[in-house]
């Protein structure tokens, strides 16, 4: 029996490893970790207005990547940390109260540029920057699966774990405070996951496709749920479906993945924009 | 005591609005704040729940205090999808039958499944009403809660509000400038301009100097004509807008 059992491990592990082996596969896991974890935050980015502090916050993932470069670390660990710096800036600016658009906007298009600076400065190695600006899901190894996966399983957990308690505090900061419910320590909960969505979400979409991501996935589930819940449910699904759609599309037509994956988001959104559109006026 | 403030002082945006103000709350009683806009009347509130740090002098709250909150706007971004159910839900989670009794309590019965945004504006705050009911508040907070009411719908409304402070004995603290409906339904009312200008019962502040000054003598005759039409009930009730 026992020797059985070792051989259905065994069996296993050696199609789980074959399957690993095919890039496709791992491009797919990539993906589906990816839009899992954008699903619930993009809510919340979308429901908090929040589409601009997400784009400066992917942006400066690019800050990360020459970081990482020069120190020659992993390039997720400096996205990562690169995205918490800009996050927390953000955020402390806008307590401080400072028009938020004006400067959001100036945060993230500096970022982005440093960034693009910062790796040029990057001599001896041969760097290709079109594969940290639009993702590169195809060239996914083991080892981004791992931390792709890991790092939307701490997302996700995140969110499931503060639902409640986050919900409480988008709807009215005042509304928590009488809860018992800090605003800002929410508020910070969102913007580590948010660090974390960003070197998540880097090798599959890149830094200028990640707000994409967040936001177009929410925006195309809204007019289908009537529950927070399901609205970020249906999220992750879309998310999924256009992953993989964009996927196919892109071996299909040999089009740019990260790209192809956010056209076939937009494509969902306009169904089911007009979807909505059309059954409303039934 | 339910909440006590000594020597209170609150800032927004760094400059003071509300300066140097003493003041208790005991169970049971109705208190209002009156005053002209921007005289800090919701300033002193978020003071006294602890939503805004003093910059000077002291909030002390009893021990495991339950606000009831029911907010003067609530902006319900109309991209979040939320049923009443899922909204008096929040932050935990409730039964289906507390929920359909405080819907019930607030004059608004049978909305659990509606969604938030389809409200009109006397059912939203009957459900932030109720919202604050199921906790079972010590203090109930009401911030220009009757904004979306005609005058007897107004004066319904804080029938309700006396039914509902008996039932719980609670404290409930309004603020207003809906003076001749929100005065005579108060025990205690602080006149605000900045400060404390002037508090007592409701008659003691319409006549005192500090309160004309404020409000000049114009509402004196809409105060009475208010205690007229309180004399008078025709049972106005649920005169809601849709």
């Amino acid at each position: 029996m026992r020797c059985t059992a070792t051989n259905t491990i065994t069996i296993t592990t050696i199609i789980i490893t074959t399957m690993l082996d095919d890039f496709l596969v791992r491009a797919g896991l990539a993906g589906i970790g990816t839009a899992l974890a954008a699903a619930p935050l993009g809510c919340f980015v979308v429901w908090r207005r929040m589409a601009y502090f997400g784009d400066a916050t992917a942006h400066a993932a690019l800050l990360g990547v020459a970081l990482s470069l020069a120190l020659q670390g992993p390039v997720m660990l400096g996205v990562l940390a690169a995205a918490l710096v800009m996050a927390i800036t953000v955020q402390a600016m806008t307590g401080v109260g400072l028009a938020q658009d004006t400067s959001l906007g100036v945060l993230a298009h500096s970022a982005l540029a440093a960034g693009l600076v910062g790796v040029s400065f990057i001599s001896g190695v041969r760097v290709d920057l079109m594969a940290y600006l639009f993702g590169d899901i195809l060239a996914v190894t083991v080892t981004d699966l791992a931390l792709i996966w890991g790092g939307a399983a701490i997302v996700v957990g995140l969110m499931i774990w503060r639902w409640q308690r986050l919900l409480t505090a988008t709807l009215n900061p005042d509304l928590a405070q009488a809860s018992g419910i800090s605003a800002r320590v929410e508020g910070l909960v969102l913007t580590i996951a948010l660090a974390l969505t960003v070197a998540v979400a880097i090798k599959a979409v890149g830094a200028l496709l990640i707000g994409a991501l967040l936001v177009i996935p929410p925006a195309a589930a809204r007019p289908l749920a009537r529950t927070p819940e399901a609205m970020a449910l249906l999220t992750a699904l879309i998310g999924c479906a256009a992953t993989l759609l964009g996927l196919a599309g892109s071996l299909q037509f040999d089009t740019p993945t990260g790209p192809s994956i956010v056209c076939a988001a937009a494509a969902a959104f306009a169904v089911s924009a007009v979807g909505a559109r059309i059954w409303s006026k039934r | 005591m339910l909440i006590s403030a000594k020597g209170l002082t609150l800032a927004q945006g760094g400059a003071p609005v509300m300066r140097n103000v003493d003041f208790d709350l005991d169970r049971g009683e109705i208190v209002t704040l009156v005053g002209p806009n921007g005289s800090g009347k919701s300033t002193l509130v978020k003071g006294l729940i602890g939503a805004l740090p003093p910059t000077a002098g002291t909030v002390t709250r009893m021990p495991g205090l339950r606000i009831g909150y029911v907010p003067q706007s609530l902006q319900l971004d109309g991209f979040l999808p939320l049923t009443v159910q899922g909204f008096l839900g929040l932050p935990t989670r409730q039964p289906a039958r507390d929920v359909d009794r405080a819907l019930t309590e607030a004059g608004v019965p049978g909305l659990a499944k509606r969604q938030m945004k389809a409200l009109s504006g006397g059912q939203f705050q009957r459900v932030l009403l109720a919202r604050a009911l199921l906790m079972r508040p010590d203090v109930l907070i009401l911030d220009e809660a009757t904004q979306g009411l005609d005058q007897p719908g107004a004066a319904a409304f804080y029938r309700q509000i006396a039914a509902v402070r008996s039932e719980l004995n609670c404290a409930v603290l309004m603020v207003s400038h809906d003076m001749h409906v929100v005065m005579a339904a108060s025990d205690r009312v602080l006149c605000l301009n900045g400060h404390v200008c002037c508090q007592g019962t409701p008659d003691v502040v319409q006549s005192a100097p500090e309160y004309r000054a404020l409000f000049g003598s114009g509402t004196q005759g809409a105060f009475a004509l208010y205690r007229h039409e309180h004399d008078h009930d025709h049972d106005h009730h649920h005169h809601d807008h849709a």
